[in-house]
């Protein structure tokens, strides 16, 4: 780079008194600190660990959308050269999960390696173990599947009509519970449909997105291998360490005392790294055989069998005034999880809180849907739950600002949230900015706006009666599910009882357990004081907003 | 299975042994079979290569050039004589596929790939199979039914050369740039002759299983000028008798959308 | 399993091991030989993350039959240093920022290596037209092009550790 060029442009006059300028890393090119590991090819990714006597598994894997499983016939596969052990659903100790059990949300739906049916193109149904991977994938060719094909669905609309194949066992209509009481997540702030009935225009959209896959150059992958005192090492590619350290604990009914994993070194994730299913598989591959054991996608299973970010559809609808303020808002979204919950239903979780975006709009309703279909499995993928439902925002912006013949940067201008506004998820707006930035980009894009937009300021006329909470609220009990407790890991609640397998040893000597250490006494220290949260200046008429409903800022994880 | 690799001097030896195992593959570069190998395709236990330095020759005669199967891209691009097929040679793979894939591999790669065999359908090459004598194998006569020369071994082609630099042209398109899998790629062999397209030979690479003739695109240029109005009528024809497939690059549908976009800009001289 | 050996040499230095049946270079590098700087991305010869040197031009590794390299000079990354002497390139892909995740480093250093070796002042699109063979998903390629633009005119290499 040129000296003196610029690459980042601070535009230091807005908020300027709420920002210490005294930064010494912020601004300023510092070097990372792998970036010599980089040059020399020596940064440790999973793969890069050299152990004699690696074994290979590679899975079988379904063709098939929906089926079930009559049959697996792996006799042939068995007697094939340097095959040392093939693993079934039956070899797992604990074969079903759900990724987010370790945060008691949602029902264990998922199998390790699955041996009823099948709901994916790739579910895996065995793992071939083999002394080197052409010798594993010519035993996956011999294995002899006996399918029972079922009718499948890959739209979530379709998938959640009755009648519909039922993708996901664990919950009733291909939908996942919310609370144990519904069959989608609500957000209902104010009126909107006595706000549509007084406003001058409706402007409808639908908007959606195919699922996105991560595609890092880096595939997933694990290498676990015995290492000393009755435990298994495990280099990982994951991006979720303690993810993974708890799934492989619970999965394999160990305790996580018994596992180190070893992460940190990732050829890209983006997201798509964090199912944590690859280190159970080569933690049990290793524990069965006594063997360091290697568990990877080749780049084919990456890109078909590795979670995508998952597709999404949203039906926008807004109740606008002649003069261009959007007074309702209402969304019907569809997140499709796949097979299997995975991240999904945590996703509408932040969706749902971001709604309706960043503008205040006095009535806001969203109903916002995780669904199954048979489609591959959705993950995490970069602001996942957000990026999609933005897209479909500022799209309907567009629209809107075409429907009332205003500009759209006004239009945004007009709409946006200013710092103390009442959000539509109960709480004050602060360090608000999406006035300032579109006024940069306005002016970046030589776009002319007015005046009024022109002196906007995120500052300035927010809070006062913008800080109250709707005066009524429209509820409603639609899509009530009854009987279905979606707290599994903690509370012992709706996950099927597995076929219990007690948790392999090690090939050697029985181990003794030590005594347990003395503890030390723990006293517990009080929080720490933090200082009060700068506060933009308020009117002085403003009275304090009523704090009826709080919503957890882990987003209702935890009940109260 | 494992793979069994079997190497020969001479190229009769190799011949014999790839005609008398219907479970071996013949190893030009590796950038196809090497896949295969990777992947654990079930078809094939045995690879056999040669070392015979013929595989490797480039000699010009008369008015065609002969090609030995395992020229690399590379080697096309830095030969003097080819220089009218480095333009195709060029767009296929990066440097280090370029450095790897040959003459000969290329004739059997699977749609989408094929970039090179394309451009000599269009160039109406010869195909010379070891233990054969005589003129050698019209390509036309190769991809009617290439599943018939799966054993065969090519020794070489025999490109007949453009008499006029501009007589043939080539583009690929891909959504990818430089390098990328083609949407599709279009070979066309335009001679001149007071001024009128004499035997226009129109190939397609990744518009089926196999790079084809766009006959109903000759048709239209035989006999004509390279005109704006010779060009519009064989651009309406683009996909006449055509059925593009729906793979990972694009649909059908689209293919058969931008065919004629592409056509066009090729016989009109423009660039991609 | 029978095993066949091989002979060449890799970075400067000679080396033999044995090759199984259908064994490609990459394995034989990493897993054989404990080379692990080329890396697994594609096995299809999309990507180029196992792009090594032979004979001074680029391969693809994971399509390369191992035992063709009997008698040939390899170079991977693990030989561009000169004991704690980073090359131009590994240089100005650290000054340059030309490493996100790192897994595409290996294979763009050996193609801006072939480049350069070849064409020691190359313009912008003969670069890009070197690492077309080479995927990256992090940084847009950007910081890659300019930091070996940046190795074309850099002056000693410079030490490290």
């Amino acid at each position: 780079m040129d000296e003196g060029e610029t690459v980042i442009e601070f535009r230091k006059e807005f908020f300027a008194d709420e920002r210490d300028d005294n930064l010494n890393e912020i601004g300023k090119p510092t070097q990372r600190q792998d970036a010599l590991g980089h040059v020399t090819g020596r940064s440790p990714y999973f793969d890069d660990h050299l152990f004699d006597g690696l074994l290979h598994i590679r899975c079988v894997r379904s063709p098939h959308h929906h089926a079930r499983i009559r049959r697996i016939d792996t006799s042939e596969a068995e007697r094939m050269p340097g095959v040392k052990r093939i693993l079934l659903g039956k070899d797992v100790p604990n074969n079903l999960n759900t990724l987010l059990s370790l945060l008691d949300f949602g029902i264990d739906d998922e199998p390790l390696i699955s041996d009823k049916k099948v709901s994916y193109v790739g579910e895996p149904v065995a793992a071939i173990i083999a002394e080197s991977e052409r010798e594993a994938r010519d035993a996956v060719a011999k294995v002899r599947v006996d399918w029972e094909v079922l009718p499948h669905v890959l739209d979530p609309e379709e998938a959640i009509k009755p009648g519909a194949p039922v993708v996901n066992e664990a919950y009733p209509g291909n939908l996942f519970v919310y609370h144990d009481r519904y069959n989608h997540q609500k957000l209902r702030y104010g009126d909107v449909e006595e706000a549509f009935a007084r406003a001058d225009h409706i402007v409808e959209g639908r908007y959606q997105m195919s699922p996105i896959e991560q595609a890092p150059t880096e595939t997933c992958g694990a290498i676990a291998a015995p290492e000393t005192n009755d435990r298994f090492v495990c280099y990982t590619s994951t991006q979720a360490l303690f993810f993974s350290l708890g799934t492989a604990a619970k999965l394999l009914k160990v305790s996580s005392n018994r596992l180190h994993f070893i992460g940190g070194t990732v050829g890209g994730g983006f997201g798509g790294k964090v199912d944590s299913l690859h280190e159970p598989m080569a933690i049990l591959g290793a524990m069965l055989t006594g063997r360091p054991c290697k568990y990877a996608f080749d780049r084919a299973e990456e890109m078909q069998v590795g979670a995508p970010r998952g597709a999404e559809r949203w039906y926008l609808k807004d109740g606008v005034t002649k003069d261009g303020r959007i007074i309702a808002r209402k969304f019907t979204g569809y997140f499709d999880a796949g097979a299997y919950t995975r991240l999904s239903s945590y996703a509408i979780i932040k969706s749902v809180g971001h709604l309706p975006g960043p503008y205040t709009i006095p009535n806001v309703y969203a109903d916002v849907f995780c669904v199954y279909t048979n489609r591959t499995p959705a993950t995490a993928m970069r602001g996942f739950g957000i990026t999609g439902v933005d897209f479909a925002i500022e799209a309907h912006m567009d629209k809107v600002a075409h429907a009332a013949g205003i500009d759209p940067i006004e239009l945004r201008i007009l709409n946006s949230y200013r710092d103390g506004d009442m959000k539509a998820h109960r709480r004050l707006a602060k360090n608000t900015a999406l006035i300032e930035c579109c006024q940069v980009a306005a002016e970046k894009a030589k776009w002319e706006i007015g005046a009024a937009a022109r002196q906007a300021s995120s500052l300035r006329d927010g809070g006062g009666a913008r800080a109250e909470l709707p005066a009524r609220t429209a509820t409603d009990q639609k899509g009530l599910v009854t009987g279905v407790r979606t707290g599994s890991y903690a509370h012992g609640g709706n996950s099927q009882p597995s076929a219990s397998q007690p948790a392999p040893t090690q090939p050697q000597a029985a181990r003794q357990t030590p005594p347990p250490p003395a503890q030390p006494r723990h006293e517990p220290t009080p929080p720490p004081v933090r200082p009060p949260p700068v506060q933009p200046p308020t009117p002085p008429a403003s009275p304090e907003p009523r704090r009826t409903t709080r919503f957890s800022s882990i987003s209702g994880l935890r009940r109260r | 299975m494992p793979i069994r690799v079997e190497t020969y001097g001479g190229i009769d030896d190799a011949a014999r042994a790839l005609r008398e195992n219907r479970t071996a593959r013949y190893l030009g570069g590796g950038t196809l079979v090497m896949r295969s190998v990777n992947e654990a395709d079930q078809s094939f236990d045995t690879i056999i290569r040669s070392t015979d330095k013929s595989f490797g020759q480039i000699q010009a005669q008369g008015d065609s050039v002969t090609i030995g199967a395992g020229v690399t891209m590379a080697g096309v691009i830095a030969h003097r004589d080819l220089a009218f097929l480095a333009p195709v040679a060029r767009v296929i793979g990066g440097p280090a596929v370029r450095a790897m894939a040959t003459v000969g591999g290329n004739l059997f790669a699977s749609s989408p790939y094929g970039d090179f065999t394309a451009a000599l359908l269009a160039l109406d090459a010869k195909i010379n199979f070891a233990g054969q004598t005589g003129p050698g194998t019209g390509i036309d006569e190769f991809l009617r039914d290439r599943s018939r020369f799966a054993q065969s071994l090519v020794v070489s082609v025999v490109v007949p050369r453009p008499r006029d630099a501009s007589a043939f042209r080539f583009l690929k398109i891909s959504r990818v740039k430089p390098k990328g899998i083609s949407l599709m790629s279009i070979a066309a062999l335009l001679p001149q002759s007071g001024g009128r397209i004499q035997g226009a030979r129109v190939a397609y690479g990744a518009m089926g299983p196999l790079p084809l003739r766009a006959t109903a695109v000759e048709r239209a240029l035989e006999g004509q000028g390279l005109d704006s109005g010779t060009i519009e009528r064989a651009a309406s024809v683009a996909t006449e008798g055509i059925e593009p497939p729906t793979n990972g690059i694009a649909t059908s549908w689209y293919r058969r959308e931008v065919a004629a976009v592409h056509l066009r800009r090729l016989l009109s001289g423009q660039g991609r | 399993m029978s095993r066949k050996p091989i002979q060449f040499t890799l970075n400067g230095s000679e080396r033999a091991t044995f090759v199984a049946g259908g064994q490609n270079l990459l394995d034989v590098l990493r897993r054989g030989i404990g080379d692990l700087t080329p890396k697994y991305g594609c096995g299809q010869g999309t990507c180029g993350t196992c792009t090594v040197l032979i004979d001074g031009e680029p391969h693809l590794s994971c399509l390369t039959l191992a035992e063709t390299v009997e008698g040939r000079n390899v170079t991977t990354t693990a030989g561009l240093a000169t004991g704690n002497t980073l090359h131009p390139l590994q240089d100005a892909f650290m000054e340059g920022f030309a490493a996100q995740c790192g897994y595409c480093t290996p294979g763009m250093l050996m193609a801006a290596k072939a480049l350069l070796d070849r064409n020691p002042n190359p313009t912008r699109d003969e670069v890009v037209e070197a690492i077309s063979g080479n995927i990256c998903r992090c940084t847009g390629y950007e910081a890659i092009i300019e930091a070996i633009l940046a190795a074309s005119r850099a002056g000693a290499p410079r030490q490290y550790g």
